[in-house]
């Protein structure tokens, strides 16, 4: 058997904290959806994340193989070893805020799984194929509320424009490489995020214009997530998320 | 325990046949395609072979639960139970006959999977009958529903709020 290449860990990592971290940005709606569908909907993309990071998670701790499960790998990390992108720990915001990240990652994450269900590891593989699956209603779901929050009222509109204002500053560093993605990508167990950008940027710029929307002129991309450099919203989030692990490690129910 | 003969796949798939999916107790795991394999083993026991549906399905850990009990029930412990992610877990798995089951049940049965664009930002249009009165004046009123597996739906004609499995 070829020696599993020691950058799969780490890029398991990424990829399993992207979806847990937002996942559980996601779960703060349930009970504050503006109406019951997008409570549910919510939700429901949530468990998705949150299902998929578990399977990542799982994967990359029989990687590591230093026995650490799903379980240990989501509630015993601190920030600074939590490798996900800056824009899906940012605070959950109002509705448009969610709903422009939400279209602005679910593509990123459907362009990426497609790639990965080529990967030469045969679980990272299966799990990107049924990430596929599940990612191409959250695009659906997401591109089709911010055109009908964009193009709506004065009040949705402004609203809108003002989470792309915000959120575009994050969204360079989902497509930035590094010697980890270059490594993962020239074994074929993983994809360069660079090769993803074009396609992203077509298709966001699609829904944007119809959504009458405009992307910002940024002259400076934030980045740092992936290297375990982050901001302080995702410690007081991991405390939310980690308090009953850590309080009463081992407990079942 | 009673000792047994080492029971066929066929055996094996008809005690799994009576493991009823607990979100939808109408199907059994057998007929949703949760379960791929069932072996018996040179020391009596079992590996079965599992798929979920969707990535987060919070029911799969009492699948697994209820899949072991059944065989352990037989005489056919202990039950090893593997996960397999690929081929990915598709709703075109499900035969005509549960489909009907599911209809009977109150839920809208799946429709075909389209391959279609990887992309797709807009919903298209789908003609989904009422599981109640039959019609097909329906409207989707989101594609998330109570489960991960079911969109909700509305039928104009009887003016009832229903659920349909997603195609997936």
């Amino acid at each position: 058997m070829t020696p599993v290449p020691s950058s799969l860990f780490p890029y398991l990592l990424r990829l399993a904290d992207d979806r847990l971290v937002l996942g559980h940005r996601l779960s703060e709606w349930c009970g504050h959806g503006p109406i019951l569908e997008e409570d549910i909907a919510l939700a429901n993309v949530s468990l998705d994340l949150i299902g998929e990071a578990t399977l990542l998670l799982k994967r990359a701790g029989e990687v590591e193989g230093r026995g650490r499960n799903e379980d240990a790998l989501a509630y015993f990390r601190d920030s600074a070893d939590y490798r996900n992108a800056l824009m899906v720990e940012l605070p959950k915001g109002d509705f448009g805020f969610t709903i422009v990240r939400q279209l602005f990652f679910s593509l990123f994450s459907l362009l990426q799984m497609d790639a990965l269900t080529k990967s030469s590891d045969a679980d990272l593989a299966g799990i990107a194929a049924k990430a596929v699956k599940e990612s191409r209603y959250h695009v659906r779901h997401s591109a089709e509320w911010v055109v009908t929050l964009g193009d709506g009222t004065e009040e949705s509109h402004a609203r809108t424009q003002r989470a792309v204002d915000e959120l575009w500053r994050y969204t360079g560093e989902l497509f930035m490489a590094d010697a980890i993605d270059r490594e993962m990508s020239d074994a074929g167990l993983g994809v360069n995020p660079e090769t993803l950008a074009e396609r992203w940027n077509a298709e966001v710029g699609k829904t944007l214009e119809r959504a009458t929307l405009t992307i910002p002129k940024v002259g400076y991309m934030q980045r740092g997530g992936r290297e375990g450099k982050h901001t302080e919203h995702l410690g007081h989030m991991l405390a939310e998320m980690q308090i009953v692990a850590r309080s009463h490690p081992g407990a079942s129910w | 325990m009673v000792k047994r003969a080492i029971p066929s796949r066929e055996e094996l798939f008809s005690i799994l046949d009576a493991v009823m999916d607990p979100e939808v107790p109408v199907l059994s795991v057998v007929e949703l395609g949760i379960v791929r394999e069932a072996v018996a083993t040179d020391d009596g026991g079992t590996v079965v072979t599992v798929t979920p549906t969707y990535s987060g399905c919070p029911a799969m850990r009492e699948i697994e639960t209820e899949i072991k009990r059944a065989l352990e029930d037989q005489g056919l412990g202990p039950v090893t139970i593997r996960t397999t992610y690929s081929p990915a877990w598709t709703t075109d798995w499900i035969a005509p006959e549960a489909r009907a089951k599911l209809e009977a049940y109150g839920i809208a049965p799946p429709g075909v999977v389209e391959a279609g664009e990887l992309i797709q930002l807009t919903r298209r249009a789908a003609t989904v009958r009422c599981p109640y009165c039959k019609s097909v004046l329906t409207e989707q009123k989101s594609e998330f529903g109570s489960t991960a597996c079911k969109s909700i739906w509305f039928c104009r004609e009887c003016r009832q709020p229903f659920e349909q499995f997603k195609a997936i």
